[in-house]
């Protein structure tokens, strides 16, 4: 590589790499420093490291108690949308059927439309059911609304396995809920991993969706939380950004753990085309 | 003495498949294998979800967009189109439009040249490589409302980064976030710090699978980097530069979180986005008839963006 096209490229990408990080030094920082500090000094190490914002918020149940609300919800979130949408591209895939196309077709629709058209209707249904400040008014439709994408990814994928594999184990006298189990299962693991990222992060990252039915704040996901928080606190930059820092823990411990499976996961459209 | 039974049987499943099947023995073979309970078992769980929060709700949205109602009760003021006469007779409304457009301009027109030129210069595998990409990609993984957060302290006047530089200049530090205008553009500032590292991933993904013999040929022929990248790499990599695009587009109809978090829509709610629009004046206040009518013009709109994109890419695959 010649040595000027070397400069070039890395003073691009430490600037880039700049834009993207400063904000969160400053903020992982900020939670550091009292209100004075923050002031005058907003990118500088503390003049004196304040670890008060950081341990005020770990110290109290509520910060707790919000994280454990994100987790219950994400997991169930995660599972059911697995779940269902296995068992339904397993059925539009292997098997044949009068309207497999229709149906196909059909589970399919919502990949034309995001949430938030149809939010009030949903918050209706959830209150009609019975299902306000729970879990499952958030669990339910985050997996109703992952189906269509999910169902799409996992089918094409369950139609490319060798069929075989299939035909071999119908000839054994496999039943198709057994085959379902013991070789369409184990084979897809990869593309499990992908709906598995984009149902997690899509849930631990929701917001409008709670917004709107959970009012109660013992139920409340952390999104909802942190803005609580900084409605209360908000001329108190440190005591926010500390919140904020800890809040970012999770997320960047998961990307650090499996960076590869999330950005593939993340960006599964662009191999969907 | 029977015959022997396994070149009965062997005769027997040679000829089954020519017969041709009735409705009754169709019905009784898919019994057997269990095809028939696989379906009946499978399926209903998908559809129910689907139908009950998915289908419903929209078709709901735009029966009730034609009601004046609270949500409480069965909607029974019917208003005609009085609804959508509003939302488009609403000058917030119309800037709310106008925001999500210009995302979408940054967007076309700074973001994605910014990742593609970025994704080309880290798409090998060389170390340096791969830890820029994690970092470009870290954005990305957080939450719009935690993203919203830390520039809303970065822009904020008094604090922050903004606030610091003007006062090392001597300069009175302007308050970003309160001024028409300026807010909006803070907003098209972290859209791009946030959602780059997403269009950067999928051009590296991309810029991968442009073949390395076409690459190394031309490399033999004495063609310059830079022929190389505007003569090969970039017209194979056109599909992803459109599927791109389309994301944007898609994700700018999303925007909601980053704004509910940066500016609130404010200052006076010239920064809102569709949906923050359909939130703060539909979902708040229960006007549940005025909101649906929102949500159904955004559902439109979605709908328009889909066909759109699928006759570019229709041409595109024509055109290979």
């Amino acid at each position: 590589m010649k040595p000027l096209f070397n400069y070039y490229r890395w003073l691009v990408l430490v600037v880039v790499a700049g834009f993207c990080l400063i904000p969160l030094w400053a903020t992982i920082i900020g939670g550091f420093k009292t209100n004075g500090d923050l002031r005058t000094n907003a990118l500088g190490l503390p003049r004196q490291w304040i670890p008060d914002n950081y341990l005020s918020i770990v110290t109290t149940a509520r910060f707790w108690q919000m994280l454990w609300n994100s987790t219950v919800i994400a997991t169930f979130t995660v599972i059911l949308t697995l779940l269902v949408s296995s068992l339904a591209a397993y059925t539009l895939a292997h098997i044949r059927f009068a309207g497999r196309k229709w149906i196909a077709n059909y589970l399919t629709l919502g990949l034309t439309f995001p949430f938030a058209t149809a939010v009030l209707p949903v918050f209706i249904r959830v209150r009609d059911l019975g299902l306000l400040d729970t879990y499952w008014g958030v669990i339910l439709p985050q997996v109703a609304f992952n189906l269509s994408f999910s169902i799409v990814l996992l089918r094409s994928f369950f139609a490319e396995l060798p069929r075989e594999l299939f035909e071999a184990a119908i000839m054994d006298g496999c039943s198709y809920p057994r085959i379902f189990w013991k070789i369409t299962l184990p084979l897809s693991r990869p593309i499990l991993a992908t709906v598995a990222v984009l149902a997690l992060v899509g849930s631990w990252n929701n917001y409008l969706l709670p917004l709107v039915t959970i009012n109660d704040d013992a139920v409340y996901p952390w999104p909802l939380g942190i803005m609580q928080f900084q409605g209360q606190y908000s001329t108190d930059w440190g005591k926010v950004l500390a919140f904020v820092s800890l809040t970012m823990v999770p997320a960047i411990t998961l990307y650090l753990l499996a960076q590869k499976q999330i950005i593939a996961g993340l960006t599964s459209g662009a191999v969907k085309g | 003495m029977p015959p022997n039974p396994t070149l009965i049987e062997k005769v027997a499943v040679q000829k089954a498949p020519l017969r041709k099947a009735s409705l009754t023995s169709a019905l009784r073979s898919s019994y057997r294998s269990g095809s028939l309970a696989t379906v009946l078992l499978f399926l209903p769980p998908a559809l129910l979800f689907f139908t009950l929060f998915v289908i419903l709700p929209v078709g709901e949205a735009s029966f009730f967009s034609f009601f004046n109602w609270n949500g409480y009760g069965a909607p029974h003021k019917w208003v005609d189109f009085e609804n959508y006469i509003r939302v488009f007779n609403d000058p917030v409304f119309r800037v709310s439009l106008t925001n999500n457009l210009l995302v979408i301009l940054v967007s076309a027109f700074v973001q994605v040249p910014l990742a593609l030129w970025v994704a080309l210069l880290i798409a090998d595998q060389t170390r340096s490589s791969v830890v820029f990409r994690a970092i470009f990609f870290v954005p990305y993984i957080l939450a719009d409302i935690v993203a919203g957060l830390i520039w809303r302290y970065l822009f904020d006047g008094d604090y922050g980064i903004i606030g610091t530089f003007c006062r090392w200049l001597g300069l009175e530090a302007p308050e970003v976030l309160a001024q028409t205008g300026w807010a909006t553009a803070a907003l098209l500032v972290v859209v791009v710090w946030k959602y780059f590292g997403f269009h950067m991933a999928l051009f590296i993904a991309g810029r991968q699978n442009v073949p390395m013999d076409v690459i190394e040929s031309a490399r033999i022929d004495g063609a310059t980097r830079w022929n190389i990248t505007r003569f090969i790499v970039l017209p194979l990599m056109r599909p992803v530069v459109v599927l791109s695009l389309f994301f944007s587009l898609l994700g700018s109809l999303q925007l909601f979180d980053l704004i509910i978090a940066l500016t609130d829509g404010g200052p006076l709610n010239s920064s809102h986005s569709a949906v923050s629009y359909l939130y703060t004046f539909g979902i708040k206040r229960m006007r549940v008839g005025f909101g649906s009518a929102v949500g159904v013009v955004l559902f439109i709109l979605c709908v328009l963006v889909m066909l759109f994109y699928k006759r570019i890419f229709m041409r595109e695959a024509e055109s290979k």
